[in-house]
């Protein structure tokens, strides 16, 4: 959810663009991490790990931990918290190491 | 390759004071910033900083960003590099860099480190479920990008910077069900500890998580007591609802570059972990490598600026430039420096810095 009022920040309206997760069309604000226009649409569980398919979201925003991959029109292992969001991605979840192509 | 005088790595407060310092030496900068912006963690500080007036006490951290971004933007003999990560150090000084994508070497004469620190983290049963962010991730989604990071949350740690968190969160709309720290005492300030309790936030001492429930994501903890010998008291477990639970643990300094170009390296639990051994103009073992900020300790911003100064003068004066009233002005952000860790707060500052000084002064 995006956050409406706010006591001392404001936020740019900003151009908001349609991609796609798992392929249900979404929409979020251009050039934010994915990962936000995810949380903006109430989705936080982005991926799965490769041994025990526990499931993965964001940990620490700024491109750390790695915790975030997900795979971007057919790239994996992009970490989304650091990733701008464009018209018409293809956003998908990642199960596991992921598949390059 | 690409050279330059002094190359700054990190855009934060003490990056960008660096750039500054050294470029009124006279010295070509290049700041190097893996982010699309500068500003390191200010550009999500929306609260008031403490510290003293010459660092910007009572502005905000967005703010004083701003000021130093603006500064840095006036110097034609500063290159700002974004989008750009610092991949390597080496031995014979190139460092090598991931300019938007494409592959890059550069050979600076100096170079001042200024990366930074990353979130620590803490062992529970399921601590890997989504829903458990870091107190800094959870600050960067709502306060740079404005997305709610959840509806209701837990925070662990209550030292400033889980407290202040925990403030945002609340004025973002988020609410707070509980401040858990493991110490027996809350670690931050109280002015900041008292507005959070005046708006009904319990803040639980010697209280852990033992393990995080949900099955794709988190849904509640399973709170413990803690004894005065930290250990678990049984049967004090309890639960409480969240969607949220965000980790304010301490930092640990971002070293990886030091570690690899080979800088001495020590272990100091109140600076926050490994860090440089340096001697008071912030150069490490190598002649070449300078330090400034939570990199070189975890501090604050203010001291983080002044360290960032010292270093952008110094390592400008070792490769020949000056500047009138060099020793002047270098004395007195040396006395400032001392003076933001003089009390009873700086007590557990000074006693790691005195483990990682070396040497008297280098000219
Ligand atoms: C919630 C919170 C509240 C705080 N409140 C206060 C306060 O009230 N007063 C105060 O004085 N301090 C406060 N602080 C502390 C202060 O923000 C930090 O101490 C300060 O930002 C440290 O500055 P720095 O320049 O060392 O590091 P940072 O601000 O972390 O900047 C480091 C920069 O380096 C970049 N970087 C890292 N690695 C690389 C690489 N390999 N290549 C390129 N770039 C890289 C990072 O992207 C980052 O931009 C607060 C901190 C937090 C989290
Ligand atoms: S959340 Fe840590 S790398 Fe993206």
């Amino acid at each position: 959810m995006r956050i409406e009022q706010h006591p001392i920040l404001t936020f740019p309206a900003g151009k908001m663009v349609k991609f796609t997760f798992d392929g249900k069309e979404l929409y979020g604000k251009e050039g934010e991490p994915i990962v936000a226009a995810l949380h903006a649409n109430g989705i936080k569980v982005i991926g799965h790990s490769h041994n025990k398919h526990r499931p993965r979201g964001l940990y620490c925003a700024i491109g750390n931990c790695s915790s975030c991959l997900a795979t971007v029109n057919g790239e994996p292992n992009v970490r989304t918290c650091i990733t701008p969001l464009c018209e018409g991605m293809v956003v998908t979840m990642q199960n596991g190491k992921g598949v390059i192509k | 390759m690409k050279r330059t005088d002094i190359a700054i790595i990190g855009g934060g407060p003490a990056g960008l004071c660096a750039s500054i310092a050294a470029a009124k030496m006279g010295a070509k900068v290049t700041l190097i910033e893996r982010n699309s912006t500068l500003g390191g963690q200010l550009v999500k500080q929306t609260h008031m900083f403490f510290g003293s007036q010459k660092q910007y006490a009572s502005t905000r951290g967005i703010d004083i960003c701003k000021i130093l971004d603006n500064e840095v933007n006036k110097y034609d003999n500063i290159e700002v590099l974004t989008n750009t990560t610092v991949l390597g150090m080496y031995e014979d000084g190139v460092i090598t860099l991931d300019c938007n994508g494409s592959y890059k070497k550069m050979l600076p004469s100096r170079i001042i480190v200024a990366t930074g620190a990353s979130e620590k983290y803490l062992p529970f049963a399921n601590n890997d479920l989504p829903g458990i962010y870091g107190a800094g991730a959870v600050q960067t989604l709502m306060n740079v990008y404005g997305v709610k990071p959840a509806d209701s949350v837990v925070m662990v740690g209550a030292g400033n910077i889980g407290l202040i968190v925990s403030y945002q969160l609340m004025q973002a709309g988020v609410s707070v069900n509980a401040i858990i720290d493991a110490a027996p005492s809350i670690g931050g300030y109280l002015v900041h500890a008292s507005k959070v309790a005046r708006l009904g936030v319990p803040i639980l001492t010697s209280t852990t998580v033992k393990s995080a429930h949900g099955k794709e994501y988190i849904t509640g903890i399973t709170t413990v007591k803690l004894d005065d010998k930290w250990q678990e008291i049984e049967g004090s477990e309890s639960y409480l609802p969240c969607d949220n639970l965000c980790i304010s643990v301490g930092l640990s300094p971002l070293a990886e570059l030091l570690w690899q170009i080979g800088c001495e390296m020590k272990y100091v639990p109140t600076l926050g972990g490994f860090v440089p051994t340096r001697d008071n103009h912030l150069k490490t073992s190598i002649d070449s490598v300078y330090v400034a900020g939570d990199v070189a300790g975890i501090e604050e911003a203010s001291s983080a600026m002044v360290e960032g100064s010292i270093a952008g003068l110094c390592a400008s004066r070792s490769i020949g430039l000056t500047m009138t009233d060099y020793d002047k002005v270098l004395a007195d952000y040396i006395e400032q420096s001392n003076s933001l860790r003089r009390g009873p707060v700086g007590d557990k500052i000074r006693q790691g810095l005195a483990q990682v000084e070396i040497g008297g002064q280098t000219k």
